[in-house]
């Protein structure tokens, strides 16, 4: 193989798309290494400390797509503080100086400001995609700077932001020449949008094939666009809530009969019930539909346009659709591939799924390897019959809403019920936990699930054994995560040269104390262990105070190349 | 922080009825129990009481729910087959919560009305909501969906309702205690 040019290598190296082979290859010897990074476009980076962003730009210089996820998982659920970091700023600061051919940019968890924005918009003459998942820290005039800056723009999508809405009107600022827009997701804005220049914009750009809006978009310029843009594939409707006999809908309900692509729905931000029939008939094609931002549909009414869904494969829905809705989606949906059932927190009280939910699934949906499931109660029986039903889980994640809930049948632990879950599915990559579980669950996870990845863990476990038969058993675990369990130091520190195979491992409300973190750090000078401490608003000296047998209120280790981090504020604490 | 103006009591969540003057941390499990000392019988005494115990505890970060989607559910629908806020009203010294329809009162003064007829507790100077600093025993609080406990009557009705996750009507003197 030396005796390839390296135009030749390049060339072989382009059919190389997954970033485990590239990496891979880069491995092999020198001149691959040159060759692989020099033709490489498209980088994942799992946690934005792993590496300095020079370090990045100056490996790969003719980067045309960027991934980074920023805060650690359990950031989603309150348990890192606000200002705990993961800036974009350091990156498009890097970039734009050396990688001048960036078209894409995916980010996760990552706090992103207006100026960041300004700064990509102006900085990357291809820029073409952005997407932005659960991030925080900008407002409509940072999305103004990309719709008016970027040229190409293809894709705009923003999924779950915290955005702050500065009443611009940032649609608006689509140039009259952009005609390139692909995909336009702004679901998540709270605010108004100027309602003229969303219509003009979907008029103009004859290739949009994928547009969710948000709640300010009513029924009646939803209209307008589905009549401008019938070769619409995935739609997300704002509101939705005019009187069934009303102009409006009848119109509305005309028009969306001529939008005979449409593969996947959602939104429904605001819903009135009644008018659901004016989509059962792109029911029928759908194959993803999300439900889960509209807690005020009934079960009865989400069955009914359920009945309707025969090619479902991606179903997202609230609680409220109950075990009989589920049977209902086990007997229509055949297809089905991924499930998530979400919790309706506020009201709807009688609206429960329980095991009974999940088994019907299993018998109808065989094709079924995703799930999220979010339940009042469960049985070892039960999962030991989804098991046997569906071992084709890649991600298995049940979420029993009152923590350490045992089996509803026999109020014995969950152990047995997970360990056949573990057993069945020899391609599960992501698990988390709930209910009452001892140490026997994590003796299965340790011997069967040899492809997992990613471990979510509370309130569960009775010994730091349970901790170590993970770390000893899972063979390719990157991220776990662990809270108020009784994990301590003599789990922690029996094999640290284990964090160095992993992204990362976040433990908070366990038992580890503040020694142990030290010696950690001191062992392995190329992990990151900060511990947050957000009560403790005192100055950094007080730390010093802190006895070295207090438990740590939450600490997170991940592997790091570049060393402890210049941006952590005052509460994070790095050894 | 609005949490520190208030003092740390009024916000640490509690585990057990309003009335218990014990406030546990919301620490997790791990302060909880203590492994060591407990028989296996013992433990699993513990580990049911446990259970109940963070079965009526609010614990920070459960069930595992982005904020984004908890407030989507909680301001989500105003479909006219759905207008119901029912939100828990508390009153220090009354064991029994109550639950109020938020939507079916149009301000502070139909609300606080309804305050009377379910605690009988306020002082309503013809209808209306006096400033309650110096008549009344009890001070009517909310928890807002960030989490903090606000004061009843500062934002405009509308914001209010948005934001109210649940209510509390709380003796004066703990409110007097929390400020320094």
């Amino acid at each position: 193989m030396t005796y390839f040019p390296e135009e030749v290598l390049e060339h072989i190296f382009d059919f190389l798309s997954s970033h485990q082979d590239r990496n891979a290859v880069s491995m092999v010897c020198k001149s691959w290494f040159r060759v692989e990074r020099w033709s490489r476009q498209r980088v994942f980076i799992g946690n934005c400390y792993a590496i300095r962003p020079e370090r990045l730009v100056a490996r790969f210089p003719r980067l045309r797509s960027l991934t980074l996820k920023g805060k650690p998982h359990f950031a989603d659920f309150n348990l890192v503080p606000h200002d705990w970091g993961g800036f974009v700023q350091p990156w498009i600061e890097a970039m734009a100086k050396s990688c001048k051919e960036l078209e894409e940019l995916r980010l996760k968890r990552m706090v992103v400001s207006d100026e960041s924005l300004e700064l990509l918009s102006r900085s990357f003459p291809n820029f073409k995609s952005l997407v932005l998942v659960t991030c925080e820290g900008f407002t409509t005039a940072g999305l103004a700077s990309v719709a008016a800056n970027c040229r190409d723009l293809r894709e705009l999508d923003l999924q779950e932001n915290e955005v702050e809405d500065r009443k611009g009107h940032w649609l608006s600022c689509f140039p009259d020449t952009c005609t390139s827009l692909v995909s336009l997701n702004f679901a998540c804005l709270k605010g108004e949008v100027n309602l003229g220049a969303l219509e003009r914009l979907v008029a103009r750009c004859r290739n949009l094939r994928s547009l969710r809006v948000n709640g300010a978009v009513p029924m009646e310029t939803l209209e307008k666009i589905l009549a401008r843009a019938p070769q619409l594939v995935d739609l997300g409707i704002g509101s939705y809530n005019h009187e069934p006999n009303s102009v409006a809908y009848t119109k509305f309900r005309n028009t969306i009969l001529t939008c005979k692509s449409i593969k996947s729905l959602s939104g429904f931000l605001e819903v009135f019930p009644r008018c659901l029939p004016a989509i059962y008939p792109v029911c029928l094609s759908i194959t993803s539909l999300n439900l889960s931002y509209a807690p005020g549909i009934r079960g009865s009414e989400l069955v009914k346009l359920i009945r309707h869904c025969h090619k479902l494969q991606r179903l997202w829905i609230l609680d409220a659709i109950a075990d009989k809705g589920l049977e209902v989606v086990a007997s229509t949906c055949k297809e089905l591939r991924e499930l998530r059932v979400f919790p309706s927190l506020f009201g709807a009280e009688n609206a429960a799924v329980t095991e009974k939910g999940l088994v019907a699934i299993s018998v109808g949906c065989p094709k079924l390897h995703s799930l999220l499931y979010f339940c009042h109660q469960m049985t070892n029986a039960a999962l030991i019959t989804v098991a046997k039903n569906c071992p084709h889980f890649s991600r298995f994640r049940l979420c029993i809403l009152d923590p350490q809930k045992p089996d509803a049948n026999t109020q014995q632990p969950l152990d047995e019920g997970f360990g056949a879950i573990v057993q069945s599915c020899r391609g599960l990559r992501r698990l988390s936990l709930s209910g009452l579980l001892t140490d026997q669950v994590f003796l299965y996870i340790g011997m069967y699930a040899e492809q997992l990845e990613m471990l979510s863990v509370a309130f569960a476990g009775e010994t730091d054994k349970g901790m170590l038969y993970v770390l000893n058993g899972c063979k390719n675990l990157r991220k776990l995560e662990i809270r108020d369990s009784p994990f301590g130091d003599v789990a922690l520190l029996m094999d640290v040269g284990k964090y160095e195979t992993m992204r990362s491992l976040w433990m908070s409300s366990c038992n580890v104390t503040l020694a142990g973190c030290k010696t950690l750090a001191i062992k392995m000078p190329r992990l990151n262990v900060e511990i947050i401490n957000e009560f403790n608003d005192m100055e950094v000296e007080e730390e010093e105070n802190l006895c070295d047998s207090q438990k740590v209120e939450k600490m997170y280790v991940y592997r790091t190349l570049d060393g402890p981090r210049q941006d952590a504020p005052n509460f994070v604490t790095r050894l | 922080m609005e949490k520190q103006e208030l003092g740390l009591e009024i916000t640490e969540l509690r585990l057990g009825l309003p009335t218990s003057d014990v406030c546990s941390k919301k620490r997790g499990y791990s302060e909880l129990t203590d492994e060591n000392s407990l028989s296996n019988e013992e433990q699993q005494q513990h580990q049911q009481q446990q259970h109940k115990n963070l079965n009526k505890a609010q614990i920070v970060g459960w069930p595992p729910v982005r904020s984004y989607r908890k407030k989507i559910n909680k301001t989500g629908s105003k479909g006219s087959d759905c207008g119901k806020m029912y939100v828990k009203v508390s009153k220090d010294g009354a064991p029994i919560l109550r639950k109020i329809d938020l939507n079916t009162h149009k301000g502070y003064a139909d609300l606080v009305v309804q305050f009377e007829e379910l605690f009988g507790c306020f002082a309503v100077e013809g209808g209306v909501l006096r400033d309650y600093s110096d008549k009344s025993e009890f001070v009517p609080i909310y928890e807002d969906k960030d989490g903090d406990w606000m004061l009843l009557g500062d934002v405009p009705w509308e914001m209010f309702i948005e934001s109210c996750k649940r209510l509390r009507i709380m003796r004066r003197t703990e409110a007097l205690e929390l400020k320094y």
